[in-house]
C-alpha cells in the first residue's frame, strides 16, 4: 500500500511544477467556445425566435431538445466531461514503452503496468483539477446565466459525479488497451489519429449526439463512445429521463467491465508475445 | 564579399523552392503507407466536419437570420476554410514547427549563415504534401456547392469571370495574412525559448475565421468583430474571398467594397509587420550552444 501512496505522491509532485503554464492553457482552451455561443446564436435565430419572452405565446426553437443557452451550456459541461474522459499521450506512451524495450521493468519488478498507470494517470488528474479548478470556477461564473434550470437535484448531481468518474475509467482502459495493439503493431501512430477523429465525433464533444438523424443516432447510443462526453453533459442538463437513469448508468458500468476486461486480456495475451532483447 | 562573387551569391529563389519541394516529396514517399494514412485521416476530419454543417442545415436555412449564408453558399465559404487551410498547413505549418525547434537547438546559426534570405529559407523548407489532400478535398465541396448554387430553383447564381479572378486573389491574400500571422507567432518562440502552444494558440485564433463574419456583429461580439478585422485580419482571411464567389458581385454595398479594399491593405501590412517582427527576433537571438 504505502508503494502506491509513493507513486501517486511522486507524481502529483511532478504534475504541479508547471502549474502557471497549466492554469493559462485551460483558460485558453475555453476560447473556441465564444465561436460557438456565437455560431448557435446564428442558427437558433434563422430558424426562428432565440429566447421566448416570458409571458408570451411564442416559444423558443429547440435543436435536438436543446434550446440555444441549453446548448452553450452542453458545451461548457463537455469540457467537465473532457476533463475526466481524456488521456493524453496514454496510448502512445503505452506503444513507445513496447517499442523501446522499457515494458521490461513492468515483468522484472513487482508492480503491475496497468495499475502504475492508472495510478499515473489519477494523480496527473488530481494535479490537473487542483489548478483547473480556478479557471473552469472563473469561467462557469462567467457563463452561468446559459445555465437556465440553475443547479439540478442532488440526485442528479451524484449521477453525474458517478458518470465523470466511470467516464474517466471508461476512457483509461480503453486508450491502454489500445495502446496494447501495439504488441503486434509497433507504430500505432496513425492508428489513434483516426481513433480520436472518430471519439471526438462520436462522443458528442462535437455537437449534442441528440442532434443527429434518428437512425444514426440510436446506433451512435449503442457505442460506448458517448460515456466520454455526451453521456455526462445529458444527465446534468436533465436530458435523461429520470426512469432512465439507473439502467443507463448499469449499460454504462457494463462497458465499464468490458474494457477492464479486453485491456487485461490485451496485455496477458501481449506480454506472451513479447520479446525483449538486449540490455 | 567581392564583387566577382555578388553575381553568383545571388541564388535563384525559385530553383531552390522547387528543390525543397522535391525533397519534401521524396521524403514523403519515403513512407508512403505514412503518407498515405495522412490523407485519409484529414480527409475523415474533412467528412467530420462537412456531416456537421449538413446536420445545422438539416434544422436551419442559413446561418445568421439574413445573412444570405444558405447551404450552398456556406459549403462555398467551408471550402475557401479548407483552400486556405490546406495551403498554410502545407507549405508553412511543418517549417514553424521546425523554426522553434531550430532556435532550442541551435540549429538556427546553420539557417544564418547560407547565403539566402533567413525567412526564406525558414519558411518554406518542409512542404507537408499529405496537407494538400484537403485542398482536394476543398475542390470537391466547392465543386459540389457551386453545382447546387447553378442549378438549384429559387435564386441561382453561377459567379462572373471577374469574381472568380477576384477570389483567387483574395485567397492569396488570404493565405498571405495567415502566413504572416504564423511568422510573427513562432518569431517570438526566440524570446520564449520554446514555443509548444504554437500550435494551440494558432488553433484558437484560426477558430475565428472560420465561420461568417456578420455572426460576430452583434452586441458582445462587436469588440471581437473589431479586432479580428483591423488589429488581426484574421477574420478578413476566408469572409473576403468566399462573399466574392457565393455572392453576386453586383449589387454591393460601398461598406463591402470598403472592407475588400481593406483585405487588400491589410495583407500588405502584415507581410510589412512579420517582416520587422522576424528582423527584431533574428537580431535578438543568441545561439543556443555558445
Amino acid at each position: 500500500m504505502s508503494l502506491w501512496w509513493t507513486i501517486l505522491q511522486t507524481a502529483l509532485e511532478e504534475r504541479l511544477v508547471y502549474r502557471g503554464d497549466f492554469a493559462l492553457g485551460t483558460l485558453m482552451r475555453f476560447l473556441p467556445i465564444i465561436t460557438q455561443i456565437f455560431l448557435w446564436y446564428a442558427i437558433f435565430d434563422s430558424i426562428g425566435t432565440v429566447e421566448a419572452k416570458p409571458g408570451s405565446d411564442i416559444k423558443a426553437v429547440q435543436i435536438g431538445g436543446f434550446g440555444f443557452r441549453e446548448m452553450v451550456a452542453y458545451y461548457l459541461v463537455t469540457m467537465i466531461a473532457r476533463a475526466f474522459s481524456s488521456m493524453p499521450g496514454l496510448a502512445s506512451g503505452i506503444a513507445l514503452q513496447i517499442r523501446d524495450g522499457e515494458i521490461k521493468r513492468y515483468l522484472i519488478q513487482p508492480i503491475d503496468l496497468i495499475g502504475f498507470l492508472l495510478l499515473n494517470r489519477i494523480a496527473h488528474k488530481l494535479a490537473y483539477y487542483a489548478v483547473a479548478i480556478a479557471p473552469f470556477a472563473f469561467v462557469f461564473f462567467l457563463c452561468r446565466h446559459y445555465f437556465v434550470d440553475g443547479w439540478p437535484p442532488p440526485h442528479v448531481l451524484v449521477a453525474f459525479t458517478a458518470s465523470l468518474v466511470m467516464g474517466f475509467l471508461i476512457g483509461f482502459f480503453l486508450e491502454a488497451a489500445i495502446g496494447m495493439i501495439g504488441f503486434w503493431f509497433l507504430e500505432v501512430s496513425s492508428l489513434l489519429f483516426v481513433y480520436m477523429l472518430f471519439s471526438f465525433f462520436l462522443s458528442g464533444h462535437m455537437f449534442p449526439l441528440s442532434l443527429l438523424p434518428d437512425g444514426i443516432e440510436t446506433f451512435v447510443n449503442f457505442l460506448p463512445f458517448k460515456y466520454l462526453a455526451y453521456f455526462p453533459a445529458a444527465i446534468f442538463l436533465g436530458k435523461i429521463p429520470a426512469e432512465d437513469l439507473p439502467l443507463e448508468m448499469a449499460i454504462e458500468a457494463l462497458w465499464l467491465a468490458f474494457f477492464i476486461i479486453v485491456c487485461r486480456i490485451a496485455y496477458a495475451r501481449g506480454v506472451n508475445r513479447y520479446s525483449g532483447y538486449g540490455g | 564579399m567581392n564583387a566577382t562573387s555578388t553575381e553568383s551569391a545571388r541564388p535563384n529563389y525559385w530553383k531552390v523552392f522547387l528543390t525543397f519541394a522535391r525533397n519534401s516529396l521524396v521524403r514523403d514517399m519515403t513512407f508512403r503507407v505514412n503518407f498515405f494514412l495522412q490523407c485519409i485521416s484529414s480527409v475523415g476530419w474533412t467528412l467530420m466536419n462537412v456531416g456537421f454543417y449538413l446536420i445545422i442545415f438539416q434544422y436551419a436555412d442559413t446561418i445568421g437570420e439574413g445573412s444570405g449564408w444558405d447551404r450552398d453558399r456556406f459549403f462555398l465559404f467551408i471550402a475557401t476554410t479548407w483552400f486556405i487551410n490546406s495551403l498554410v498547413q502545407a507549405f508553412f505549418m511543418p517549417n514553424a514547427q521546425e523554426f522553434s525547434e531550430l532556435i532550442r537547438t541551435g540549429g538556427l546559426d546553420f539557417a544564418l549563415l547560407k547565403p539566402i534570405d533567413t525567412q526564406f529559407l525558414i519558411s518554406f523548407r518542409r512542404i507537408d504534401w499529405s496537407a494538400l489532400s484537403n485542398f482536394l478535398a476543398g475542390v470537391v465541396i466547392a465543386s459540389v456547392s457551386l453545382h447546387g448554387l447553378a442549378t438549384r430553383e429559387t435564386d441561382p447564381m453561377i459567379p462572373s469571370f471577374s469574381a472568380v479572378v477576384l477570389y483567387l486573389v483574395f485567397v492569396a491574400c488570404g493565405v498571405t495574412i495567415m502566413y504572416s500571422l504564423m511568422i510573427c507567432l513562432s518569431a517570438t518562440s526566440i524570446w520564449l525559448g520554446r514555443n509548444q502552444t504554437l500550435y494551440n494558440f494558432w488553433f484558437y485564433i484560426t477558430n475565428f475565421s472560420r465561420y461568417p463574419m456578420e455572426i460576430y456583429n452583434r452586441g458582445l461580439g462587436k469588440p471581437l468583430y473589431g479586432f479580428f478585422t483591423f488589429v488581426i485580419p484574421v477574420l478578413l482571411v476566408v469572409n473576403v474571398p468566399a462573399r466574392l464567389i457565393a455572392k453576386p458581385i453586383n449589387p454591393r454595398t460601398g461598406e463591402e467594397w470598403m472592407l475588400v479594399c481593406w483585405a487588400f491593405v491589410a495583407t500588405g501590412l502584415s507581410v510589412c509587420v512579420s517582416r520587422w517582427v522576424f528582423g527584431r527576433a533574428l537580431s535578438s537571438y543568441r545561439s543556443a550552444s555558445s
